[in-house]
């Protein structure tokens, strides 16, 4: 079984906890002069998302977690399961709805998503950073107001809800930044 | 080739002007007390035998008639300076490189510049005050002290972990770190009761500690170190540690003279790296020598001066003093 001993510690590192994946956010040496040294690592579960502290005797071995970040592109969901292809070799991979998580609601047909695989099996996706979705409802746009102050809701064709100016109306394609769930600006489609 | 962007220094250059001052009023501290700066091997044969210090080693290539080609970068220069205290140079100090492998990170690097100094005819409650006298002259104008406490181990452990470090078993402090504090140790040897002490001091006490200059004293008697042990019940450790904003700053003695109880502290050591399968290390037969022809009564005490540059300049992270941390070397 492959491992990592503390001191290959770092932002990003994959380990095994409680028989869980895990990816550490950060880590840092600790000991007293005359004592022992210690590795506090903030860890996040990659099931959960959870975000833990663990504190290793420093040089301890701990368990690697076979988890890597591929590029796949999303193709459809049947309902209950969101199925992903990689471009090149045309392999399919399904991911559950906790494995999708949030991401679903940004989710559109062919976009390319980071997926997140945990012994080949899709654990998290992360949507592209800036998706064009259309407006599928909204309240009448207000002409000539390019004020953007204020706003409305405006629902997208994934279902996603986001705040947009009071000028856009349905069926215009939006530039959303799915980090912040925010509107950048109209689309050029 | 790349050009390498880490060529520069990583303190900025008033950080090194700052640094250059300290050590400046430094020596001037020392030279106004008739204090004999010194200077010692970072070479030696021999080296600490502590379980917790990890010394670089290198080999002697050339002529001589060397006998010991392996040679200890230094951990401390606490043995050579005691073999001069043996020999009769009265108070004595040194600032130099001292060297400790396996120890990197925002508040380690492993090579840092060390202030160590002896003073004959004190026990470790003079030196202390020495240290916040010290400090107050090093400090003035440039990061004043704010307050000075002073702690024995146990009532620092009561007040501010509600752990009492002399009658607390692992297993239960293991159970409360969880409860109480949300730590989660993993991989910490069940039966040695000073590792998790050093877990609630690094993890609970510290980040509580705040500003200023807190003195903790009377150290359980397995943490003495090289320090004399004093009777009582439970006996305690002549030791002191002075944390100043929180950080760990200094470490002094009230200085073990007993040449037997010395050896046997070694030997113990030894035996502790053993299990632990840290490498073996030789002792220092010279230290031993000078024990035996006599140690003056006296205490010492080594600090941090990388860490004092870094709490003179407001900083938290080491490599924002140093000119060239360790990855940049």
């Amino acid at each position: 079984m492959a491992s990592y001993s503390t001191n290959e510690f770092k932002g990003g590192l994959k380990i095994m906890i409680d028989g869980d994946p895990c990816a550490i956010i950060e880590n840092e040496f600790v000991k007293p002069g005359k004592g022992q040294a210690f590795v506090r690592a903030k860890i996040r579960n990659l099931k959960t998302g959870r975000v833990v502290e663990r504190t290793y005797k420093s040089g301890e071995s701990v368990e690697a977690a076979d988890v890597m970040d591929v590029d796949l592109q999303y193709l459809y969901s049947d309902g209950e399961f969101w199925h992903f292809m990689d471009t090149e070799t045309f392999e399919q991979r399904a991911a559950t709805a906790e494995a999708v998580g949030d991401a679903a609601k940004w989710l559109k047909e062919q976009d390319m998503c980071e997926v997140t695989l945990w012994n080949d099996n899709p654990l998290a996706v992360t949507p592209p950073n800036f998706v064009m979705l259309a407006v599928a409802d909204t309240d009448p746009g207000v002409r000539g107001d390019t004020s953007g102050g204020g706003g409305k809701p405006a629902t997208l064709e994934t279902g996603a809800v986001v705040r947009v100016p009071l000028f856009i109306d349905i069926g215009e394609i939006l530039k959303i930044d799915t980090r912040t769930g925010e509107y950048v600006g109209r689309g050029k489609d | 080739m790349q050009p390498y962007a880490d060529w520069r220094p990583a303190a900025s250059l008033d950080t090194l002007r700052l640094r250059a001052e300290l050590l400046a009023r430094i020596r001037r501290f020392f030279a106004s007390r008739d204090i004999l700066e010194v200077e010692t091997p970072v070479l030696s044969c021999a080296a600490n035998t502590d379980p917790a210090l990890q010394s670089f080693t290198t080999v002697y290539t050339g002529p001589g008639s060397v006998t010991d080609t392996l040679r200890y970068l230094q951990t401390s220069p606490e043995f050579p300076m005691k073999r001069l205290l043996a020999a009769g140079a009265g108070s004595i100090y040194q600032l130099c490189k001292v060297f400790r492998d396996g120890e990197c990170g925002a508040r380690h690097n492993p090579e840092f510049t060390l202030l160590e100094w002896y003073r004959t005819g004190f026990d470790h409650l003079d030196l202390m005050d020495e240290v916040e006298q010290m400090l107050t002259a090093v400090l003035a104008g440039i990061a004043p002290l704010d307050s000075v406490q002073h702690w024995t181990y146990r009532e620092l452990f009561l007040q501010f972990a509600g752990v009492d470090p002399f009658t607390e078993l692992p297993g239960e402090l293991q159970a409360r770190l969880e409860s109480e504090f949300d730590i989660t140790p993993v991989g910490l040897p069940e039966d040695d009761l000073d590792c998790w002490l050093d877990l609630v001091m690094t993890h609970v006490i510290e980040p509580k500690l705040g500003a200023g200059l807190v003195f903790v004293r009377d150290y359980p008697a397995s943490q003495a170190a090289l320090a004399r042990l004093r009777r009582g019940a439970p006996p305690v450790a002549a030791r002191f540690e002075a944390y100043l904003n929180g950080v760990e700053l200094a470490n002094g003695f009230h200085e073990l003279a007993d040449v037997a109880e010395q050896r046997a502290r070694f030997e113990n050591d030894l035996e502790r790296r053993r299990r632990g399968r840290h490498m073996n290390i030789k002792m220092d037969e010279r230290l031993l020598s000078a024990l035996e022809s006599g140690l003056p009564d006296c205490a010492g005490v080594a600090l941090g001066v990388d860490r004092l540059v870094m709490i003179a300049s407001g900083v938290s992270c080491l490599s924002d003093v140093i000119a060239f941390p360790f990855d940049s070397a």
